[in-house]
């Protein structure tokens, strides 16, 4: 993952970010940068607001302080629904599939938001992706193991021709095989399909490994950031995250 | 998968359960059927009926134990998921080929009821009224079964829509085919201004709100007395007509009549079973455009709202106006019902939509089987035609209603058709889908 993307174009951009539960000050002034074709990580320990970092780019929670711009579009105070219009997809922290609807029906809720007619090369682009979705396409979702599940909502997230892919803990209580296998595919939808990732992780060896650039959370602040594998060299991040936690 | 052997039954604790279960009936039963006060010379006196609460304390505590015995002998306590989701599976399908039969048959009976020979005045109007709670069934699923959201006020739309007909009817002298349409559009109107404050609300929150506005309506209709007859309610509201031909005896000079156009000697029943074809008509539109929007986006995220609001959200979906949909067009049908109820009846009164109302419409829904268009049927048919059948037995008619839902919740404790059919299935896995495009 050393060849970085050839125009690194701002493609989101958080600056000064800060979100409130309520009294509680989860986010502390964040300032992020994703770029056209990155893979971009956000690692932290639990607690550090990775998770409300990327809800805040989806607005809920609204940041209560700060600018976030997509594509030059300032989307801070946009309602949720409408900032996933604007190109950008959420897989969102512990999968959140429909239980109750089959497989193909999840995938179908995915293109909600998008033009009918790109549904077919989409479907069997994600179906390419994940082949045992096509497999269980008509099994009821909630039916699905723990990695499969993860897969639908990967595929659902795609199926909006997103631009900007979020992915929170995609490896949260899955097989180590099974993360290997996830993080292979996100790899590929980020060359291939040229989609730029944002990936929330507690896995921090896989997510620096694959990510080209990363960024510290440490109590709702960025701590450090840099290319991925050179945070993976940094002794403070292999005594933090790394050793002990792998 | 080996079957694990069952532990003997415990006895000591089956009678102990039963025991308790009893000890409560006699609590109750003692006050409410041991003392019962009767007129007397010079005052009430109290009168005792012993046997009532024996009865009643030991068909309890038979009812528990077989209820123990049956919980205890059935299954291993804990199937692994995966049978029993096969399992279900298994039983969905065989619901779906059935109700691929069934449905039409139905229809159909429905259709020749009235020219039956066994049929008669009586039969008719209960099926009438099985009919009007299968379309307020139908109408709340949409709201409860498919969008999820427990509306505990149903019946406010329901008194909005007969209301309406009947002041329209009353102020302006419109007909009954000009005030239905207005009458659901009405409906529908309050369920927009109810859904805007409860939008936030979720589950038993909601629950609560949507109860308070059923009430808030009735309590409107009692005390408004100048506008819509307070509790004394509205009364000689005019009947259908045949599409302008009234059902009357007597035919007004220069004009004709239902009879007199088809060449019929006048007969009372005429305007029964046209009131029966009117509903069954508007139930089945119900159904129709229920069953039609489930295939359509809007249908689909009512579903996915259901599901999960948050991923809803996620992918796009407006919950607001997905939300406001729902309450709006299942209030409309609650509407369209209440027009006719107020219709066939002549007359209306706050009596009518009490919150038991909303109760029985709601359990229609649950035992049916959240979701389920057949399942409402078959709970209308049981739930309001076996309460009917059972009007012999006077006051121990609602027993029945009880002993009915009692025995569902035992017996399927997700309602009777409990199983979610997909809107689409795809054949082979290779086969690419095409209806998508008409319905995304």
């Amino acid at each position: 993952m050393s060849n970085m993307p050839n125009p690194p174009a701002t493609m989101l951009s958080i600056s000064g970010v800060h979100t409130y539960y309520g009294n509680i000050e989860a986010l502390k002034g964040i300032d992020v940068e994703v770029n056209h074709g990155e893979i971009v990580t956000l690692i932290g320990a639990n607690g550090a607001g990775k998770t409300t970092l990327l809800m805040t780019v989806c607005g809920t929670p609204q940041a209560a302080r700060g600018h976030i711009t997509f594509e030059g579009k300032d989307i801070t105070r946009m309602p949720t629904h409408e900032i996933v219009t604007k190109g950008i997809a959420q897989s969102p922290e512990g999968r959140r599939i429909f239980p109750g609807m089959t497989v193909f029906e999840n995938i179908q809720m995915g293109a909600m938001s998008c033009d009918p007619e790109y549904f077919d090369q989409d479907y069997a682009r994600v179906t390419e992706l994940f082949p045992i979705l096509k497999e269980r396409q008509n099994q009821r979702a909630g039916t699905l193991s723990g990695g499969e599940q993860q897969m639908l909502a990967i595929g659902r997230a795609m199926m909006s021709r997103p631009r900007l892919l979020l992915l929170d803990e995609p490896s949260l209580g899955l097989a180590p095989l099974i993360v290997k296998q996830i993080f292979e595919v996100i790899a590929e939808i980020n060359q291939t399909d040229h989609v730029t990732v944002m990936l929330v992780e507690q896995n921090a060896y896989h997510a620096l490994k694959l990510a080209h650039r990363g960024y510290v959370l440490v109590n709702g602040k960025i701590a450090m950031s840099g290319p991925g594998n050179e945070l993976l060299e940094r002794p403070e991040i292999r005594a933090a995250y790394l050793e002990g936690g792998r | 998968m080996a079957k694990a052997t069952r532990p003997p039954l415990n006895w000591l604790a089956l009678f102990k359960e039963s025991g308790v279960a009893a000890l409560i009936a006699l609590g109750l039963s003692i006050v409410m059927f041991g003392l019962r006060t009767v007129d007397q010379q010079g005052g009430l006196g109290v009168q005792t009926r012993w046997s009532w609460v024996v009865f009643a304390v030991v068909s309890v505590f038979i009812g528990r134990l077989v209820l123990a015995i049956y919980r205890e002998t059935r299954q291993p306590p804990h199937t692994p998921s995966g049978t029993q989701d096969s399992e279900q599976n298994r039983f969905a399908e065989f619901v779906r080929k059935i109700s691929k039969v069934v449905a039409p048959l139905l229809i159909i009976f429905a259709i020749a009821l009235p020219f039956l020979p066994f049929s008669s005045r009586y039969i008719i109007d209960v099926a009438t009224l099985v009919l009007t709670y299968i379309m307020l069934g139908w109408g709340l699923n949409i709201v409860v079964g498919l969008a999820g959201l427990l509306d505990l006020g149903y019946v406010a739309f329901y008194a909005v829509g007969a209301y309406s007909y009947a002041l329209l009817a009353y102020y302006f002298d419109f007909s009954f085919w000009i005030c239905l349409p207005l009458a659901g559009i009405f409906a529908a109107t309050f369920g927009i201004i109810l859904g805007f404050p409860v939008l936030r609300l979720r589950g038993d929150y909601l629950a609560i709100v949507t109860l308070g506005f059923g009430e808030i309506i009735r309590v409107v209709l009692i005390n408004w007395y100048t506008f819509t007859g307070g509790p004394d309610g509205l009364s000689s509201i005019p009947r259908p007509s045949f599409f302008g031909l009234p059902f009357s005896r007597r035919v007004p000079e220069d004009s004709e009549t239902f009879h007199t156009f088809f060449g019929l000697d006048y007969s009372s029943m005429h305007r029964i079973i046209f009131l029966y074809f009117l509903i069954l008509a508007l139930a089945l539109i119900t159904n129709f455009f229920t069953l039609r929007m489930r295939k359509l986006p809007l249908g689909r995220a009512w579903e996915a709202l259901r599901e999960d609001e948050t991923a809803c959200r996620s992918l796009g979906i407006n919950p607001t106006n997905t939300k406001l949909s729902a309450f709006a067009i299942g209030a409309g049908f609650a509407g369209f019902a209440g027009s006719f109820f107020a219709t066939r009846q002549g007359f209306i009164s706050p009596e009518s939509f009490t919150f038991i109302e909303s109760a029985v419409i709601l359990a229609i829904v649950v035992l049916g089987g959240m979701g389920s268009q057949l399942g409402v049927v078959i709970a209308s048919i049981l739930l309001i035609g076996g309460t009917e059948l059972f009007r012999g037995l006077e006051e121990f008619r609602m027993i029945t209603f009880g002993g009915l839902m009692v025995a569902v919740m035992v017996w399927k404790p997700r309602g009777l058709l409990a199983h979610r059919d997909p809107t689409l299935r795809l054949h082979a896995p290779s086969h690419t889908p095409e209806s998508h495009k008409s319905n995304t």
